[in-house]
């Protein structure tokens, strides 16, 4: 079984062949599900442990501080002390709290993160599942989190909760229009919404590139209306701790907490994904048309450490907003989305359709 | 005790409802708790009740002589400790008619003045952290700690100073002050320029705080608001200009006012004090003319029977000082009109009508430290 | 028409404003050499305070181990937290005089407001400040200190 860190589709196909020839087929697949959500799940923590160190060390260096540097070398491990010491703290169970929803509330928003992982092609055939609408699959289901939100600020049974929760509510369906529309732009001019085509067709270029000025607003839009829709700041009002102590996770302790935190690295996390891959190219190595050599030296670089850097990149770019902005107002939020980013992106999608109808982009 | 916990509180009207900001609460800066009337976000009353950190700093001074009172001024208003001692100081030195060194007073100007922008340093960036900034926090403290460097070498502590007594100063500033204050200016020159960069000019900043919790020149006067606050709607009510103290009348130096009077109004009017600041201390660093460190006075101090009062510009606004003596060593009544009390009075008129992220904004813009509203 | 141009001269405004404020954020970012956290317990070594530091009062002792507090008292009169207490007591010189010598110079560090006081109005200069600043302790009782070493005497000059 040969191992190809750039095609991962024979090795994946070789354990699909062998699985099916050892067991019958309603077997094989129960166990290849329990594989990918085993390797899924194994993931999500160890991103999302990753993400949130990363974090804290990206925010120190723009600080001029050190960030975290006590557990293990350049404190790695921080973390991890992290998260033992939230699984082993009280959970806090809130007099007049509606304990059945108080206590679903954190599951929603990490299973909505966990579902819109699936469809992201890490690498050429590192792919959950490939549907032929993707991106109209991770646009529907990132938006099931805010439910989660919202039942978590209503069943607090705490005013701070309640008005984060209902801040959350406007400003993630506001927001929502935004993403959808950005990748829509994308979408007009790929003329597909499977990721596995998006990022094929980028092998030529990246989407940025090819897509002229629309392209990059697009993105620009993405990368704001995302970092709204992941509930980061300069957009965090729905946790807002200098008005709202902590907003709809006010009274959630102990592992609780922990899922409302991972989840919103992971979203993040999901975001950052979506947007190298319909943007930046994904996987695909950056090339230039007419220039072979130049596109054999990148080809030797492995796609999945093209995705990672990429989505480092973005993850990067949506840490230094965080650390840099002050934060919007609920007005000022919901102008934003409405008075500009919504028009924006209605009479770009309009230039966009005009250009691929043109034949104009490369 | 119930009854004190059930304060009054606004009546309710119809989709209005409670929310206690405070005594623990991110961005009150300490225990102050504030019963906001919210219809949504909108904020239709503040009732503050201060009182959660009252030490009682005005009896304790009753019992104290007018050296020990200094160590308790510091507590006041912690982040401008220099200020209010200068405040005792005058008092004292005015009562008995003498007349201290120039040395003296040049050297208490200069740290008046590198204590003001230490305060606003502080100021700065926890008006940013309130708005959502984080960054700032650490910007203001690093710069601050120059500052605050520059005191530890001359003084032996950070924050509560006790350098001031009256007739003069504790020791004679160290060898390496006028170096190092040189030093932090040249330095805080270069890095204000990117508290204008990461603040002043940001567009989010710009919309959260133009137009917010407009304050005229009437309800200035009115409320008593001094200080930077009360100079944004335009009153003109700097007391190093109008009964200076010191050496100010012999620095040129601006009273910045502005017209616009709300919460950007307000941070401009400290960021361009922060610069006064500077050209004031860079006036009188080098000519600290030399000279005995304290005037010559009695071991026990003992006011001549009446009543004084002493005003200084603080951080925050006009800090006076009366105080009754009867001739004893120790006062029969101090006491102390703090810049911040008297300023938190008008954060419920600027704040009605206005969201939660707005009070949080004013209340910010108007600077307020708690134990010096509650002493 | 004039709106328009203000609608997206608002726009370019705003993002320019925006590019300004990350530019000073990533500056700092891709300078790490302007970092200035001090690493405290592993800068112990190295770790020096001024020379003025308030940090813990003390009563120079000589190599003789002798000081020079009188137990005059004025230290704990100008307190203004009651944190000094001098013991006095009597002796017999050899000549038939009483003189007051101390027997206790007892700071308590809890109450200690750092105020200088003492120090400043000692007459005969026996106080002074040390720089150490690790004042933490597990028992409250460790935070009273004699100042006075035992068996010191006061050196012969001081009245």
């Amino acid at each position: 079984m040969a191992f190809n860190i750039y095609d991962f589709t024979s090795f994946n196909q070789s354990i699909d062949k062998a699985l099916y020839e050892w067991l019958p087929p309603f077997w094989a697949m129960i166990v290849e599900m329990t594989i990918i959500g085993l390797v899924f799940l194994l993931a999500y923590a160890v991103v999302g442990l990753l993400l949130v160190y990363a974090e804290r060390k990206v925010c120190a260096f723009m600080q001029n501080r050190v960030g975290p540097n006590r557990v293990g070398p350049y404190g790695i491990f921080q973390t991890i002390a992290d998260f033992i010491k939230l699984l082993m703290k009280e959970l806090v169970y809130i007099k007049d709290s509606d304990k059945l929803l108080f206590n679903i509330a954190p599951f929603i928003v990490i299973i909505a993160s966990f579902m819109a992982i699936a469809a992201i092609p890490f690498a050429k055939g590192l792919h959950a599942i490939d549907f032929d609408i993707g991106i109209m699959y991770v646009v529907a289901v990132s938006s099931l989190g805010v439910v989660g939100i919202l039942l978590a600020g209503w069943s607090s049974n705490n005013k701070y909760s309640l008005i984060g929760a209902m801040r959350s509510g406007a400003q993630i369906i506001s927001y929502e229009l935004s993403v959808g529309l950005s990748l829509l732009t994308i979408v007009v001019l790929a003329g597909t919404m499977q990721f596995s085509q998006v990022v094929e067709l980028q092998s030529s270029g990246w989407f940025i590139f090819k897509g002229h000025i629309p392209a990059v607003i697009a993105f620009i839009v993405f990368l704001i209306a995302s970092t709204a829709e992941t509930n980061r700041g300069p957009f965090d009002l729905a946790e807002a701790e200098s008005e709202l102590t902590a907003g709809f996770h006010t009274e959630y302790s102990g592992i609780k907490f922990a899922f409302f935190f991972l989840a919103e690295y992971m979203n993040m996390f999901i975001v950052a994904s979506i947007a190298a891959t319909v943007f930046l190219g994904g996987w695909m190595p950056f090339h230039i048309s007419g220039l072979e050599g130049f596109n054999h030296v990148m080809d030797f670089i492995p796609p999945l450490i093209w995705y990672i850097g990429k989505t480092a990149f973005i993850i990067w770019l949506m840490m230094l907003f965080k650390w840099t902005f002050p934060r919007l107002r609920i007005d000022q939020l919901l102008n934003l989305e409405w008075k500009y980013l919504l028009p924006i992106n209605l009479v770009n999608i309009l230039i966009m359709a005009f250009i691929v109808l043109m034949g104009w982009h490369f | 005790m119930k009854e004190i916990i059930n304060l009054p509180v606004h009546s309710i009207e119809e989709e209005e409802y409670h929310i206690n900001m405070g005594p623990q609460h991110p961005s009150t800066h300490g225990v102050l708790r504030l019963v906001v009337t919210l219809q949504g976000e909108t904020v239709k009353k503040v009732q503050p009740h201060c009182g959660y950190i009252h030490r009682g700093i005005e009896k304790m001074c009753e019992k104290d002589t007018y050296q020990q009172i200094i160590h308790l001024t510091d507590r006041m208003d912690y982040l401008s400790a220099h200020i209010n001692n200068h405040a005792v100081c005058l008092l004292v030195e005015g009562a008995l008619e003498v007349e201290v060194p120039e040395r003296v007073k040049y050297i208490r100007t200069i740290i008046d003045e590198l204590n003001r922008i230490a305060s606003h340093q502080l100021w700065w960036c926890s008006f940013g952290m309130d708005l959502g900034g984080l960054t700032c926090f650490f910007y203001g403290l690093r710069d601050r700690e120059h500052i605050l460097d520059i005191f530890e070498e001359s003084f032996g502590s950070r924050l509560l100073h006790s350098y001031y007594t009256p007739g003069g100063l504790m020791q004679d500033i160290h060898p390496n002050f006028q170096k190092r204050t040189k030093d932090f200016i040249k330095y805080f020159r270069k890095k204000i320029k990117d508290y204008d960069k990461l603040l002043s000019g940001n567009v989010i900043f710009e919309n959260r705080s133009q137009g917010i919790g407009v304050m005229s020149k009437e309800d200035a006067i009115n409320y008593g608001v001094s200080g930077p606050s009360g100079r944004a709607s335009g009153w003109s009510c700097d007391i190093r200009k109008k009964y200076p103290y010191g050496v100010y009348d012999k620095a040129e130096f601006n009273e910045i006012l502005r017209t616009d009077g709300d919460t950007y109004g307000r941070y401009m009017v400290r960021m361009d004090e922060m610069r006064e600041s500077m050209k004031i201390i860079e006036q009188l660093i080098d000519n600290i003319p030399e000279g005995d460190y304290t005037a010559k006075m009695k071991p026990i101090i003992k006011l001549p029977a009446g009543e004084y009062y002493q005003r200084v510009e603080s951080a925050r606004g006009e800090l006076g000082i009366y105080c009754i003596s009867d001739g004893n060593k120790t006062p029969v009544r101090m006491k102390f009109r703090t810049p911040s009390f008297v300023n938190l009075g008008v954060l419920d008129k600027l704040s009605r009508d206005m969201k939660i992220a707005d009070l949080v904004a004013i209340g910010a813009s108007l600077d307020l430290v708690i134990p010096d509203i509650d002493r | 028409m004039n709106s328009i141009y203000t609608y997206f001269a608002d726009i370019f405004h705003g993002l320019k404003s925006l590019l300004i404020g990350m530019s000073v954020t990533g500056r700092y970012f891709f300078s790490p050499g302007q970092i200035v956290t001090q690493q405290y317990p592993e800068n112990r070594k190295t770790l020096k305070m001024f020379d003025r530091f308030k940090g813990d009062l003390i009563m120079p002792h000589d190599a003789n181990n002798q000081h020079r507090c009188t137990g005059c008292g004025i230290c704990e009169t100008n307190c203004p937290n009651g944190s000094i207490e001098v013991i006095s007591d009597r002796i017999e010189l050899p000549d038939g005089k009483k003189k007051r010598i101390i027997d206790k110079h007892i700071y308590h560090l809890g109450m200690c407001t750092f105020c200088s006081l003492c120090v400043k109005t000692c007459p005969s200069d026996a106080l002074a400040w040390d720089q150490t600043f690790e004042h933490a302790v597990f028992d409250r009782s460790k935070l009273t200190k004699i100042l006075n070493k035992p068996g010191s005497s006061i050196i012969k000059d001081i009245e």
